[in-house]
């Protein structure tokens, strides 16, 4: 027992000795926290829209004018004709090109129908159907305005029937809210995944390893005395994270704290046996990097961190099936925001230990005294 | 230079004998394509949903009907009231719940305001507004149908919108010049700063610098191997982009490849320049992670809008030359143009290489031995 304290004292003066690590340890999840919650936005702002009017009206000028004074906009100026124009759009200086036709208000006042072309730069699909839709309101308002004018009645007609939209555990619709549970388990995987991973192999490859061989550490002891002090950084890391996520970012903590932690020791075992497994079949630091990268970039991806795993077809569905992160993020979510309990993530929760257990026993049993 | 071919052939046959490396380094382009192209996609199919309806009757259950026959949904649950409506939010079971008042359709017919309930679990955000945005759609729909045909409004301005450079707006215009610009910096600055610092951490690069190879020659010797095999990686991901995935490739190509360089070119220089810093694989590795990918991802407008963020971190991805190369790749690929429109860009690109070049050289002198 005494042995596994001294692995574990070693591994400890090992990582306070260099300084730059533990830096960064610390440093990466209160930088991807921070990144997240001011750089990550799909809100679409600060559009820049340029017009091509070739009316020359006041009805032309009234409607641009109406895109000058709205917030989502920035008005980049009047254009001769349609080509500059389009140069605009391949610039990328101009989101939209807004042309308005020659006779667009006589057309309007003798045949009541009048039409304005919008050309959106659409190589980012979702910002462009955003962007149409922002302006295409901003017309119809300009629209209905006019026919106001015209008629001197309102045609918006009665909405009979309201659809009224609640957005329960997020009701601004945060993006932060419903990323920081995730972001907080994602590290977790790094570290346990990663640095373990590396952690270990470093010794195989500068040799330290035959050293720790023949001393008389047993097998269960080495593993325990690699797997401890990650499982307590992890726990650090974690608890740094939820301060920064629940005082500076403002997360709701609907759920039980002491699930939360018990989820992240459980993430943790997980994550380091993995790391374990991942260094037990790596001679190299640089191998095992590559090959912690490859399983982590596919578990994030495919984790419901960005997008939802109902919506991925089959064959990812099945992959995510033994995606530990798809289960921690949903437990994340679930405990954090909605104040789930035990009972209600118990799934979860046998699945995840399932892993650990699995994954640690396959770590031990590949990691051989003789290197 | 016999010595320095030399020293380049061992270079060549440490990367190829480590064949699970290699494996890794082509599969993980791979991997990306595939999974962004198709499997990360909002697209709703089968979303689960509860129905809590009080009113049952004809509106309600004609709505639900085509609700559930429009394939975006799924009932899920059946409920009788509001508390079991938290229950099963908390299990994650439904990830939106639509409620008919009581009298839903007796206020519909007689032409009072009636009220349909959209309730979604927004701790998954973006599914939230997706759900409640396609309900919506089908609802009003309906309601339409219900009105009979609208009757042609007087004064009506047509708006036409056309969808410049990408009309069926597909994802893979975003992404594959995002991934490109991930993948070649992975492949050359993490692995330049990683193998570098493994000199240093096994001591080997002391026998380098004993050898009667300069500074140089060692470094470029380094470089070399991993500037063909990102290249090779960019052609690999331009290719995937272009026949799996329908991109277009309207420009030259000749200028793409040349513009890949140059930003391999300056993937290696902050390769170099970390591995100057760093003395251990794992500092390596991790500053490259830290300062780097991150950054990468977050700020270069590869996932999120750099218009929507504030000021300060506008100004920071201004310097992350992501950005930059990502605006080539479109810029080439998808709207066909030249050198006219990207020298900005370019000599940017350009500048920051020779910025970091000259950083590390000058930091070579005093750390490297």
């Amino acid at each position: 027992m005494n042995r596994i304290g001294y692995i574990i004292e070693k591994e400890f003066k090992q990582i306070f000795r260099n300084k730059v690590l533990l830096r960064m340890l610390l440093g990466a999840p209160v930088m991807q926290l921070i990144l997240l919650s001011y750089a990550a936005n799909f809100e679409v702002k600060n559009l820049t829209i340029a017009v091509v009017d070739q009316d020359h009206t006041t009805y032309s000028q009234r409607m641009v004018s109406k895109f000058r004074y709205i917030d989502n906009f920035r008005f980049l100026g009047y254009l001769p004709a349609y080509k500059p124009a389009y140069q605009q759009l391949l610039s990328g200086n101009a989101d939209l090109v807004l042309v308005i036709p020659p006779h667009f208000e006589r057309d309007l006042g003798k045949e009541n129908r009048g039409a304005v072309q919008l050309l959106v730069n659409a190589i980012d699909g979702s910002k462009a159907g955003i962007a149409a839709g922002y302006a295409q309101q901003i017309i119809r308002s300009f629209n209905e305005d006019v026919r106001a004018e015209a008629l001197a009645v309102s045609t918006t007609g009665l909405a009979r029937v309201t659809i009224e939209n609640q957005y329960w555990f997020n009701p601004r619709l945060e993006y932060k809210t419903f990323m920081v549970p995730g972001i907080l388990f994602e590290i977790l995987i790094l570290v346990g995944g990663l640095i373990a991973a590396l952690n270990i192999v470093r010794e195989k490859e500068i040799g330290t390893q035959e050293q720790l061989n023949v001393t008389p550490i047993r097998k269960y002891e080495f593993i325990l005395g690699k797997l401890i002090p990650f499982v307590i950084i992890g726990l650090v890391q974690f608890s740094l994270g939820l301060l920064i996520g629940v005082f500076w970012f403002r997360i709701p903590f609907e759920g039980s704290l002491a699930l939360m932690y018990g989820f992240a020791f459980l993430f943790l075992l997980l994550s380091v046996g993995l790391g374990l497994l991942i260094s037990a079949v790596s001679d190299t630091q640089q191998q095992a990097m590559f090959a912690a990268f490859f399983c982590l970039v596919l578990f994030i991806l495919l984790s419901g961190l960005f997008s939802a795993t109902e919506n991925m077809p089959g064959w990812a569905q099945y992959l995510n099936v033994i995606n530990p992160l798809k289960y921690i993020i949903e437990v994340g979510r679930n405990v954090m925001l909605k104040g789930s309990t035990f009972r209600d993530v118990q799934q979860q929760a046998i699945t995840l230990a399932l892993m650990a257990l699995a994954l640690i026993s396959l770590a031990s049993w590949s990691y051989r005294k003789t290197v | 230079m016999k010595r320095f071919l030399a020293f380049v052939k061992k270079e060549f046959f440490h990367i190829l004998r480590d064949r699970r490396t290699l494996l890794i380094l082509f599969g993980l382009p791979f991997v990306q394509v595939i999974l962004f192209g198709f499997a990360l996609t909002n697209e709703i199919k089968n979303a689960k949903i509860a129905l809590l309806d009080y009113d049952h009757g004809q509106h309600s259950r004609q709505l639900t009907d085509r609700l559930l026959s429009s394939g975006y949904f799924q009932v899920a649950e059946n409920l009788q009231s509001y508390k079991e409506l938290e229950a099963a939010f908390r299990r994650g079971v439904v990830k939106m719940a639509i409620v008919f008042p009581a009298n839903f359709t007796n206020d519909y017919t007689h032409g009072k305001q009636a009220q349909i309930q959209l309730l979604a679990d927004a701790s998954e955000q973006n599914t939230a507004i997706s759900l409640t945005n396609y309900a919506t759609a089908i609802i009003q729909d309906y309601l339409r149908e219900q009105t009979g045909a609208v009757q042609a409004l007087p004064l009506a301005i047509d708006i036409q919108t056309r969808m410049v450079f990408n009309p069926e707006l597909k994802g893979a215009f975003v992404f594959v010049p995002g991934v490109m610009a991930l993948v070649l910096l992975l492949v050359s600055a993490l692995m330049t700063s990683v193998t570098i610092a493994r000199e240093k951490e096994t001591g080997t690069m002391e026998v380098l610098m004993v050898s009667p190879l300069t500074q140089l020659q060692i470094l470029f010797g380094k470089v070399l191997p991993y500037l063909l095999m990102s290249f090779l990686n960019g052609c690999l991901i331009i290719a995937l982009g272009v026949w799996l995935l329908g991109v277009p490739m309207q420009g030259s190509l000749l200028l793409l490849l040349a513009e890949t360089l140059l930003f391999i070119f300056l993937a290696l220089s902050i390769g170099i320049l970390i591995s100057t810093l760093a003395e251990t694989q794992l500092v390596a590795m991790f500053a490259s992670l830290v300062i780097m990918l991150l950054p990468t991802i977050f700020l270069s407008g590869f996932i999120f809008p750099v218009e929507s963020m504030p000021r300060p971190l506008q100004l920071i991805s201004s310097i992350i030359p992501a950005k930059y190369f990502i605006a080539i790749v479109k810029g080439i690929m998808i709207k066909g143009v030249g050198l006219t429109y990207l020298w900005k860009e370019t000599l940017t690109l350009l500048t920051i290489s020779l910025v970091l070049t000259g950083l590390s050289l000058r930091n070579l002198k005093t750390r490297l031995a």
